[in-house]
């Protein structure tokens, strides 16, 4: 069993829920991601997935392609990357994710990109617009070097398909909580929770967790009802872009008031 | 993995041109793919549908487009007979117009509200537009802002015909980017949404389908060509390319016959050493809008932003039936620059009569340089894929 889910299965066994918690590397600007991932962590987030910038983030709403453009501006590299992830992950045994887009990755090399993801300390993998097949060779390569690949499941996926993307995910399944991109107005709560439901029982070999449009404590506690935890992106970019653009704040300032954000979101697990 | 032959079936059933293609999409659209990729397979094969799609083309559409004998060109080029195959005939201007009618029947057929496209040059905003007023259904076209600018003529029909004209503000603001915002719209509506895409690119079974609906093109070249000259094979097809659609209409019924030499041009802008959109040329392999392809990218798999003085040429991907045509050698890819293809437009113009569209002035740049490599006794078709109204004052602007 990897790390990643061991980890999940711990937090499910004590009956609590777990919160990740994503945000851009090299925004807003190169210096900040070490002291983010810290904050983040020190909030209290369950994993962090780190996104990996791409120049077309097709599944991103605002906020996120907002944050990649201003993270590619300040030159960030997929090499970059990876050495935030291993100076993180040698301080830390939160779990770390690399979530972005096929090409950048195929543009490293498919298989170079996984060895050194792992040799990273990286525990799982999340792209979005690669879709989970067996003779895959994203999916090849992260078996081969050890890196779960969490596969995404939306409101649209037929119910047998859930099934085999359960099959082929490794470290949990990503629920897309409304047809949408990134940061959404995902709506009243009852839909999502039925399809989350309907959903549940055909995920029964990975922990099942919600994300796409999830902005507060109370946003996470409706949702890990139906699930074993909740994942917040473009909230925390707001948030981010917001006191990065506050001269008025210190640099101190604006970490405090990233972690008192994920405490707060973390909260929301445990009620 | 087995190297497909020129007499395979392709794209497989996966989608997949040799080793491009696919399907690179986020989870919520593939049940809508599937169900489009069934929908398209069974209208394939239903007479009413094709009755419906054909008399269409006939009555509205205004086919068989012209193939017209290229007198004077001919004669100023000094190599084979040229002929057009004057797509620009088309209602709305350009060959897009083919593609739209065959999707927004399948649109139909399949209980879809609500229409979204894409558009570079705004041809095919225009064709999606006409079609939608032509069925009463709601159109949004997603056009790069910069494009909205240089190409006010089409923002003025799209709108005139009822569409919704979206404004793309990031990254380039060019056809990329319109195709972006399409995108995140799809996965947004996708229960009731059907979108059209305007050329043989994004996932499977677009590429298929959208060429399909134009290999009318190079089907009617094979009649009327047989009817002119007593031959339905040419000695040579040339066409322009920016995501590929005009070109392989034209090709694709041709590609078992390697004696037909097939020519694709694409834009290299300011010259290849500067800024351009030869992706064919100088791309590499790499995943955009769905499909693996070639594309304009660094080192760090960022897509690089193409230009081109055309519009509809300007796109850093191309289709992977390109690709694939490109990696087995059997349609030679060249290109032309902002400058050959102003030469073109004028060429075109001074010795035919005929003010082509500033995408297909790359196809006429390409063939001022090849026909003399070429036979008197050679026959070549040109595909005239749109006339030249729209680009007019970029025209003006280069000439004066």
């Amino acid at each position: 069993m990897s790390r990643l889910k061991a980890h999940l299965e711990s937090i499910a066994a004590a009956g609590e829920k777990a919160l990740g918690m994503f945000i851009t590397s090299g925004f807003p600007d190169l210096d900040a991601t070490p002291d983010l991932l810290r904050a983040i962590d020190a909030g209290g987030a369950d994993f962090i997935e780190l996104g990996m910038p791409f120049s077309d983030p097709l599944a991103e709403g605002i906020p996120i392609q907002r944050s990649s453009e201003r993270a590619l501006a300040a030159g960030v590299t997929m090499r970059q990357t990876l050495e935030y992830a291993a100076d993180f992950t040698a301080s830390s045994d939160t779990p770390l994710l690399l979530m972005g887009y096929g090409n950048p990755v195929m543009r490293y090399g498919i298989d170079r990109f996984f060895e050194e993801a792992r040799t990273a300390g990286v525990q799982g993998v999340i792209l979005p617009d690669v879709l989970p097949a067996p003779d895959s060779p994203f999916f090849r390569a992260a078996a081969a070097h050890g890196v779960d690949t969490v596969c995404l499941v939306s409101p649209t996926t037929p119910q047998e398909r859930v099934t085999y993307i359960d099959e082929l995910s490794s470290g949990f399944v990503y629920a897309v909580s409304v047809t949408g991109v990134t940061g959404a107005d995902k709506g009243d709560a009852k839909p999502i929770q039925d399809y989350l439901r309907r959903i549940r029982p055909a995920v029964s070999r990975n922990a099942l967790l919600v994300g796409f449009g999830i902005r507060s404590a109370e946003d996470v506690a409706s949702m890990v009802a139906e699930t074993d935890g909740a994942i917040v992106g473009s909230a925390l970019v707001n948030l981010v872009a917001a006191c990065w653009d506050d001269s008025d704040l210190s640099h101190a300032q604006r970490l405090e008031r990233v972690e008192a954000f994920v405490r707060e979101l973390k909260s929301g697990t445990s009620s | 993995m087995s190297e497909p032959t020129l007499t395979a079936v392709l794209p497989d059933e996966r989608g997949y041109f040799g080793e491009f293609g696919g399907s690179f999409v986020p989870e919520i659209l593939v049940p809508a793919l599937e169900e489009l990729n069934e929908a398209f397979l069974t209208a394939k094969q239903d007479p009413a549908f094709q009755a419906c799609y054909h008399g269409l083309l006939r009555d509205y559409v205004g086919r068989p487009t012209a193939l017209t004998y290229a007198e004077r060109l001919t004669e100023r080029l000094g190599g084979g007979r040229i002929y057009l195959k004057r797509e620009d005939l088309c209602h709305t201007g350009a060959h897009k117009i083919n593609n739209a009618i065959g999707q927004i029947l399948l649109a139909r057929r399949m209980g879809k509200t609500r229409i979204i496209a894409e558009t570079g040059a705004g041809q095919h905003g225009v064709a999606t537009a006409t079609v939608c007023a032509r069925f009463g259904m709601e159109c949004i076209v997603y056009m790069g802002a910069e494009d909205i600018e240089r190409q006010q003529l089409n923002v003025h029909r799209m709108r005139l015909l009822g569409a919704d004209v979206r404004p793309a503000t990031s990254g380039s603001q060019t056809l990329k980017d319109a195709t972006n915002e399409a995108i995140r719209d799809w996965v947004t509506n996708v229960r009731d949404t059907f979108y059209i895409i305007g050329s043989v690119v994004g996932p499977h079974p677009y590429p298929a389908m959208v060429r399909d609906f134009h290999t009318i093109i190079g089907e009617e070249v094979k009649t009327q060509l047989h009817e002119k000259e007593g031959r339905t094979d040419p000695d040579m097809l040339i066409a322009c390319v920016g995501g590929g659609s005009n070109a392989i209409g034209m090709f694709h019924p041709f590609l078992r016959n390697t004696s037909v030499r097939c020519v694709g041009v694409e834009a290299s802008g300011e010259g290849l050493d500067g800024r351009h959109a030869a992706t064919l040329t100088l791309g590499k392999p790499g995943i955009l809008h769905g499909a693996l392809s070639y594309l304009l990218q660094d080192e760090e798999g960022q897509v690089s932003l193409a230009h081109s003085i055309s519009a509809g040429l300007d796109y850093p991907g191309v289709g992977p039936e390109h690709a694939w045509l490109k990696q087995s050698g059997r349609v030679d890819y060249v290109s032309a620059t902002d400058q050959e293809a102003m030469e073109g437009v004028q060429l075109l113009s001074e010795t035919e009569g005929i003010i082509p569209a500033l995408e297909t002035a790359h196809a006429v740049a390409g063939l001022a340089r090849l026909a003399g490599e070429t036979d008197p006794d050679d026959l070549i078709v040109l595909n005239c894929s749109g006339r030249g109204d729209k680009d007019m004052q970029t025209i003006a602007e280069a000439l004066s």
